[in-house]
Parts: C-alpha cells; structure tokens; sequence
C-alpha cells in the first residue's frame, strides 16, 4: 500500500444522546481502497459511529477524518430508497441532489444498472423490489458521484447469500476503484472479509485491527469438547461446546481450537462482563 | 444428534403449485427428536412455503406432510412452538403478559422467567432491546414444552454472546427431546445444525452435515501484490469474485481460467485451489 493514500475515520470518538453516552473513545482508520467492517449487535453503537462519520451526528469529543460531504456516499440501515420512484427515478433523484451534469449522470447510471443486474428492473417501483435488489439500488445510489468515503449500515441485513455475495462485490469494487469502504454487520463471518474490524460493545471498542491481529490478540486459550465442561465459561457450536480457559490448562475432556472471530468477540465480551462484576 | 424413532415432522415429495409458479417441488425433508435441522435458502427458494406447509397453513398441491404421524391440524399445532422473524410478541404488553396470554392460549402455565428477563418481566416489550425481545420469544415459545420447535433466524441482529446464549436455549430443548427446525441463511447459524437441507429454485440442492453439503466444492484463491487490478480484472470477465481482506477468492472456478483472465490483464498472481465456504458453496448451489 502507497504512503500517501488518504485516511478516514475517526480518533477518540465521543457521541452523547441528551445524557446517555453513545460512543465513548472510538477510532476507526480506513485508507482509501479499503473495506473496514464496525461490528456490533443491536445498541451496540455501530449506526451512531457511521452517522457520525458521514457528518449526520455531532460528535461530544474526538474528531472525524471525512472528506468534504459531497464526497461521502452514505446507506443508511432500512430501505434506503424512494419507494414511490422507480429504479431509474431514484437514481436520477440521487444523481441530481449530488449535482452530476445530466452526461455523466446517464454515463454512470447505466453503468450501475448493469452493474447490479438492475437494467431489466429500472421501470419498476423500487418498493416493488426484493430486499436483495433494493439493497443494491440503494448502494448504486450512494456510489454515483464516485465517492471517496463510502458508508453502509447493515447493507446485507436481510438479504439472502447469493445477493450478500453481488453486494460484497460491488463495494469491493467501490475499494478496487480507492474508496475507502466502512460497512456496519451484525456478522462476523461477513466481517472477516474486511481488511479491519472493529468491534463495538456499548459504545466502546471491544476489538479492532485486522482479522489476524484480533484472533492472535485472544488471551489465554480456547478448547472444545463433546459437553459443557464445569467450571469454565462455555458456549455451544453446533452439538460441541467452546470453552475458554484464561490461564489454566485445557479442561478435562476438551482439546484446544483455533478460535475464529465469534469465538474472540464471545472470550471480549466474556472478560468484559467479569471486569464489570470486579 | 439424530435420534432414531419416528421423526416429529416430514415431508415427503412435497410439491406447492401457485398458479404458474412452481414454489415447492418434490422436497423431501424429517426432523427427528432431539436433532438441529437447518433450512437453508435464497429468498424465494421455497423456505417460507414450506415452512407454512408444515405449519398446516397451507395445503400441499401433491406430496405428503406429517406432523407427529399426523396431518398438521390444531391438534399438532398445540405441541408446536414457532418463532418467527417478527417474533411475533405483542409490543405493547409487558414480558409477562405475553407470556400469560400465551400460556393462556395454550392452556399451559406460564413459565418461569430468568435473568435478565425476569427483571424486565414489566417492560413493555417495545422498549426493550433486541436480545431480550429474542429471549422472551424463545421463553414463550418454549413455555408449553413444545415436540417441535420451528425458528426463522433465530440469532439475527444480536451479538457474538447474546447469540452463543440463544443456541444454548436452542440446544438445551434438542437435548430435552425436542426436534428443532432452523431457516436461516447464515453461516453463523448453519453451522449449529445438526444437518443442513438447502432449497435452491423450490427443490433440494443439497442436504447433510455442513461438511457433506460443502463437500468437494472448491473456490480459487489469488494471492497477488495488488488485488485492486486483479479484482478488476476477475470481475470485468464476470467471474464472481469476492474479497477476503487482501486475497481475493473465486467459488467454483476453474483455476486455470483464472490464471488466464490475469494473465492476460498482466497482473501477477498465485492461484491455488482450496475448500469452499459454506457460503460459496451456498452462492455455486443456487448458481446450478
């Protein structure tokens, strides 16, 4: 990777709602031609965090990296598009509000019809749409001026794999072009595609860096077994049982396993919630 | 682990015609005590139908459904507990009105509730947040004891533990004795399943364990220096690639044209052949 690419994101993060603290000293890098995944369940933080990379959210501390906002494309989580406008009505809605000349509007929007195998749709009503095809509208409006920082809010919630695949491809592709991508997921397995992750727990990073760096980052060792061992904290997989031992050797009956990413943020969450009772 | 025993729920050669459109064909699929069995598909694979046929909401245009050795009726739907993707709780009662009105329903007692759960018995469910709404849909569900347990994607939306927390009230009720079918399209919830029967257009592509339905599908991997020219390469050739952090991974694709499509845009690569995801066997399925 070049030295000069540019960064986005944010360093020490703050965001309060009336009193409550909704992010609290969160940072988040993303150079330019890259894909970062913020992962968090529900209230986590992660809708917060890219409202306020996009500039909708006033941070309480810490600052923003973005670049000027006509340069930002934003999908916010829901739908996303006008449901009363057909394909093409959305998309020449879009194009205008981020004020493409009308040559390069068509240029780009009959590219991205193409693109997402929404050409033979671009009469219809976008409420009409299947989930998986209103998501990629809703993406092909938010890379129409070819924006430098682009922003998706659980992009693939509800969508099925084969739609969850041409959607990864077609911000992968926003990236390939030298976008830096931030994707918000509830998925782990969807985040280990991501050059970074960061991992919100209550409005704090609970873990980031690469997928690589948060698995060897996972402190003492995690074991499985045919049963729930005693005296460990344990999760199922499938009919088996993970268990993490934080020091000690492997429970009886278990052997070690290479945790992969929801087993990291379970054993984060885990120490978490033991700091908490301390 | 599959039980022996006759199983809680089959179809056999289920087929449902609406119109012109064929949304089941010929589908075969049991659920026996005490086993985890997925439903795996696209949106407008066929899950929804026959999940609603099984149910007895909707009758089958040919085939065969049994419920407890039985067509699917009120009787059957007493010792059924069904969890969908709403929830389906009231939002405007309390946890333990839900749960009363429920029991009430099902001529059961109200059961107990714990953890957290219990000290929100008095929230209305609409204020509180997804992972306890899950629970108190799973604790409903589960209060009349049911024979099988039907759940459209039980864990979405919550997080690592709180999702860890639900299998393990998923896989407590198989241990009890339950039958549980799953509909999911995720691999984080595929791959607590005991097997997998995965729809593509109305019919059974595949079914197994996760490993027999990934089987010997394979993906191509590139390694290369600048995975920008090959993605844009792969992609302009209309191979259906996919970033994975810096590699960049091709299911079902013959390495070799592989090999030639970045040859031929002059980027250098390294491209070896390796076990599909469950995903991309999932996308190369739905692609047959």
């Amino acid at each position: 990777m070049s030295q000069d690419r540019a960064v986005w994101g944010c360093r020490g993060l703050g965001v309060r709602y009336g009193g409550a603290v909704a992010l609290e000293d969160v940072t988040l890098e993303v150079p330019a031609g890259s894909v970062a995944a913020v992962v968090g369940g529900d209230g986590a933080g992660k809708t917060t965090l890219l409202r306020a990379l996009a500039g909708a959210v006033r941070p309480a501390a810490g600052v923003v990296l973005r670049p000027d906002e006509r340069r930002v494309g934003y999908v916010s989580a829901g739908p996303g598009v006008w449901a009363d406008l057909t394909v093409d009505e959305n998309l020449s809605f879009a194009g205008r509000a981020y004020g493409l000349p009308a040559d390069a509007l068509e240029r780009r929007v009959t590219a991205l019809l193409e693109r997402t195998g929404l050409a033979a749709a671009r009469d219809r009503l976008a409420g009409r749409l299947s989930g998986g095809m209103r998501q990629k509208l809703a993406l092909a409006m938010a890379v129409l001026h070819e924006p430098d920082l682009l922003i998706l809010d659980e992009p693939t919630t509800g969508v099925d794999p084969v739609s969850r695949a041409e959607l990864w491809r077609l911000l992968a592709s926003a990236a390939a072009g030298g976008a830096a991508v931030v994707v918000g997921t509830t998925y782990l397995d969807e985040a280990e595609r991501a050059a970074t992750v960061l991992v919100l727990d209550r409005g704090r990073a609970l873990l980031a860096g690469t997928p690589d760096e948060v698995l060897a980052a996972t402190p003492g060792v995690v074991v499985e077994g045919p049963a729930k061992p005693e005296g460990v904290a344990s999760w199922p997989r499938g009919a088996r049982w993970r268990a993490w031992s934080p020091d000690g050797p492997a429970p009886p009956g278990t052997s070690p396993v290479a945790p992969d990413l929801e087993d990291a943020v379970i054993v984060a969450q885990l120490r978490q919630a033991l700091r908490r009772a301390a | 682990m599959s039980a022996g025993g006759s199983p809680l729920a089959s179809a056999q050669g289920a087929t449902k015609r609406f119109g012109d459109l064929l949304a089941v064909e010929q589908v075969d699929l049991t659920v026996a005590p005490g086993e985890v069995v997925g439903l795996i598909g696209a949106n407008g694979a066929g899950k929804t139908t026959l999940i609603r046929m099984l149910l007895g909401l909707l009758l089958p245009t040919a085939g065969r459904i049994r419920l407890f050795g039985e067509p699917p009726s009120r009787r059957t739907r007493a010792r059924l507990g069904y969890v969908p993707q709403s929830l389906g709780l009231y939002e405007d009662l309390t946890v333990a009105e839900n749960l009363a009105f429920s029991a009430a329903a099902f001529g059961s007692p109200a059961a107990g509730l714990e953890g957290e759960l219990a000290e929100q018995r008095d929230a209305l469910v609409r204020d509180l947040p997804l992972g306890l709404r899950r629970r108190a849909a799973f604790a409903i569900a589960l209060s009349h004891h049911p024979d099988l347990l039907v759940l459209d994607e039980p864990t979405s939306g919550v997080d690592p533990l709180q999702r860890a927390r639900l299998w393990e009230t998923i896989r407590a009720a198989a241990t009890d004795g339950a039958g549980v079918l799953v509909t999911t399209h995720h691999l984080s919830e595929a791959e607590h399943c005991d097997r997998l029967v995965v729809l593509a257009n109305g019919r059974v592509a595949a079914a197994g364990t996760l490993a027999e339905v990934v089987g010997d599908t394979t993906a191509a991997e590139i390694r290369t220096p600048s995975w920008e020219a090959a993605f844009t390469a792969l992609d302009a050739a209309g191979l259906p690639v996919s970033l994975v952090g810096r590699t960049l991974r091709v299911p079902g694709a013959d390495p070799d044209a592989v090999r030639r499509v970045l040859a031929d845009a002059g980027v250098p690569a390294q491209v070896a052949t390796v076990a599909a995801s469950f995903e991309e066997t999932f996308v190369v399925l739905a692609a047959a």
